[in-house]
């Protein structure tokens, strides 16, 4: 009988051994909001979908479509070349990332009692470090995860939360994201809402913060996240692979999140 | 007087409806003359260059004096009713459908004597006045009403056959998020419409214009996206068997032009909002529409486009912008075509700019909502089928006609 390595224990996990498959995507379809600019900037598309044949006269023998969006919609993976200050880091497009970071293992932050009292919820320094003294130092190249049941609000109004001075959806504090990089050498910062940033985040003294940081420090960004009430505070590992896009500078992408506990 | 109209009853749902039939539609080349002065509301007929003669029904010379110059002129277009007559039989499928039906002959002021629809009210001996209107298949006819209509003149039930008269109908507003589309819903509701039906998209994003839509009584809001080939389809299931009148005001202007603005995401918002946005509207409504053309006093009758009169010549400063109208404007024609086997008009209104934040950098004459919004309505309780709105829009159109490249030269100052 051949030896079970180190993958077989893996599937054996997976096929009923103890290791669960977390889905942690929306669903791709016309409705899911795309990030709001303002008017005179250039637009993300919307996700659209435009049937090529479904076994009629246009294609007899298959159902197929043609797809458009932006690369940052629905579920999606920022690469550090998204923003200004990743622009010049090596290996920091979805083409060029070594693959072997789409590979990591993930701390989650339960905020959603916080975020269901104040939609402008910020995650701090010192919260983390709570969290820590509870669960654990975070190892590094860990996602940090921030769970705040945002993904619960099916409705895009309630999911966008805009008013005349612009979104109101939790995310990091300016402290938090220079600390992690710093400090705990986290690969990336993962959220539910449509950015990783907070939805008022660009009237912050830094504007952006996880954005300029994170990808300044050619880390990652996993926006528009689900399903992390099904994690737990650490041991998940996630497989967060974008497209291959030439100098992409993100893609949507089927995040899985592999769990030990019961197959279900 | 006039019947009142009966008002309009919930469709029975186990009778057919009516097929939609078209009045006689054979005209000649100068008769058509009498089309193109209909579609824009003129009373004009050919008066002879030489000897002033006013000529009917159009032709190529002169009736007194052989002369070949005749000009379209506009008319008075009084006179008085010699005869009238009701037709109780016909073997035209249109007209058999709609039997009994008053026909005339006025003897105008103006020379001619022509024969004429006569509004109910109208009795032998009496001033009537003419007016030139497209009739269902879009052909131009005579219809004389008294010098002074009497109550519920609106109400006539062969006018309503030439007009596309919003009262007691079902409109569809397609975008509720400019203030166009505010102007538009408050403009139906105050011209009798039976239901406003309001589209918006992206609902995340506030509109101060929707906010004033949704405190109106009368009206419903729906979820359409133009650029989505689902939205529109899903909206049509449901909306198509109801709605009577068509408004797409979809409306996205970016400044800019090809060479010293080449951006592809910006040009491919524009054709996807205004041309393919009509193509993704006219695919899905048009058929549902076009079968009901002629389903009772309320039917379907009409689709308004509106459009920007840089659709005509583009104007470099909203260069793309423009190119994207003018492709609106073809496939309008298009559907002219593939909507009049149904009777349901087409009706395209073209705009100068729109006192709006997009053209807060263009000097006045600028476009109230409410002026557009009552322009059009008006329109379609005459039953015109082309308008050009505002000083701009109307000088394009005189210069068009007078000479192209003038205004191709100039357009850009």
């Amino acid at each position: 009988m051949a030896e079970i390595g180190l993958l077989g224990r893996l599937m054996g996990g997976i096929l009923g051994g103890g290791i669960r498959v977390v889905d942690l995507t929306m669903t791709l379809q016309p409705d899911v909001p795309t990030i709001v600019m303002p008017p005179e900037f250039g637009q993300t598309w919307p996700f659209r979908m435009e049937e090529i044949s479904r076994y009629d006269h246009r294609g007899p023998f298959c159902y197929w479509n043609n797809l458009s969006c932006g690369e940052h919609t629905g579920t999606h993976f920022d690469a550090p070349i998204h923003w200004v200050s990743g622009k010049d880091l090596p290996q920091n497009a979805t083409d060029t990332i070594p693959v072997e970071k789409f590979i990591a293992h993930a701390c989650v932050v339960d905020c959603s009692a916080q975020a269901a009292g104040d939609p402008d919820f910020l995650l701090t320094q010192d919260a983390v470090e709570d969290w820590e003294a509870v669960h654990g130092v975070i190892p590094p190249r860990s996602w940090l995860l921030m769970r705040t049941d945002w993904s619960l609000k099916h409705d895009p109004v309630a999911y966008m939360n805009m008013t005349d001075d612009g979104a109101h959806t939790p995310g990091p504090h300016e402290d938090l994201i220079p600390w992690l990089i710093g400090e705990r050498d986290v690969i990336g910062f993962g959220s539910e809402a449509v950015g990783t940033d907070a939805g008022q985040a660009q009237h912050f003294n830094m504007p952006f913060p996880c954005h300029y940081h994170m990808h300044g420090n050619n880390r990652f960004g996993l926006p528009a996240l689900t399903n992390l009430d099904a994690l737990p505070p650490q041991g998940a590992v996630l497989i967060t692979p974008p497209l291959k896009i030439r100098q992409g500078s993100g893609s949507p992408a089927r995040i899985l999140a592999l769990v030990e506990g019961p197959n279900g | 007087m006039t019947t009142p109209l009966p008002p309009p009853k919930k469709k029975d749902p186990v009778l057919r409806t009516r097929q939609p039939t078209l009045p006689p539609g054979n005209r000649s080349r100068e008769a058509q003359g009498l089309t193109a002065m209909a579609a824009v509301g003129r009373f004009a007929l050919q008066v002879c260059a030489a000897c002033g003669q006013v000529q009917y029904p159009p032709r190529q010379v002169c009736g007194n004096c052989l002369g070949g110059d005749l000009p379209w002129r506009d008319v008075d277009p009084v006179g008085s009713l010699l005869a009238e007559t009701k037709l109780h039989h016909a073997n035209d499928l249109f007209f058999r459908d709609r039997l009994p039906w008053r026909l005339g002959v006025v003897r105008m002021d103006a020379g001619p004597s022509v024969v004429a629809h006569l509004a109910e009210d109208c009795r032998q001996g009496m001033r009537v006045r003419l007016s030139l209107n497209l009739d269902r298949g879009g052909h131009a006819v005579m219809n004389a009403r008294p010098e002074t209509p009497g109550p519920n003149s609106e109400d006539d039930f062969q006018l309503r056959e030439l007009t596309t008269d919003p009262k007691d109908r079902r409109i569809l507003i397609v975008n509720g998020k400019t203030e166009l589309g505010r102007a538009l819903a408050q403009g139906f509701k105050a011209a009798g419409a039976r239901e406003i039906f309001v589209g918006q998209a992206e609902p995340w994003k506030a509109s101060a214009a929707l906010d004033a839509i949704k405190a109106m009584d009368g009206v419903t809001l729906f979820p359409l996206d133009v650029t989505d080939t689902d939205s529109v389809q899903e909206l049509a299931a449901v909306l198509g068997g109801k709605v009577e009148i068509l408004v797409n005001n979809s409306y996205h202007l970016r400044p800019g032009g090809a060479v010293d603005r080449l951006d592809m995401n910006i040009s491919r918002e524009e054709m996807d909002i205004h041309y393919f946005g009509l193509l993704r509207l006219a695919g899905t409504f048009g058929p549902a529409m076009r079968a009901r053309g002629a389903d009772g006093a309320h039917g379907a009758c009409a689709w308004v486009n509106i459009m920007s009169a840089y659709a005509q010549i583009n104007n470099p400063a909203f260069g793309t912008y423009s190119a994207s109208q003018a492709a609106a404007w073809s496939l309008a024609q298009c559907l002219r075509a593939e909507l009049s086997p149904g009777g349901v008009r087409v009706v395209n209104a073209f705009l100068g700019p729109l006192d709006d934040e997009w053209h807060q950098m263009v000097p006045p004459p600028k476009l109230t909502p409410e002026m557009v919004a009552g322009r059009i309505i008006d329109a379609l309780q005459k039953g015109r089928e082309d308008m050009s709105i505002g000083a701009v829009a109307e000088e394009i159109a005189d210069r068009l006609a007078e000479n192209p490249k003038e205004i191709e030269r100039e357009i850009k100052l």
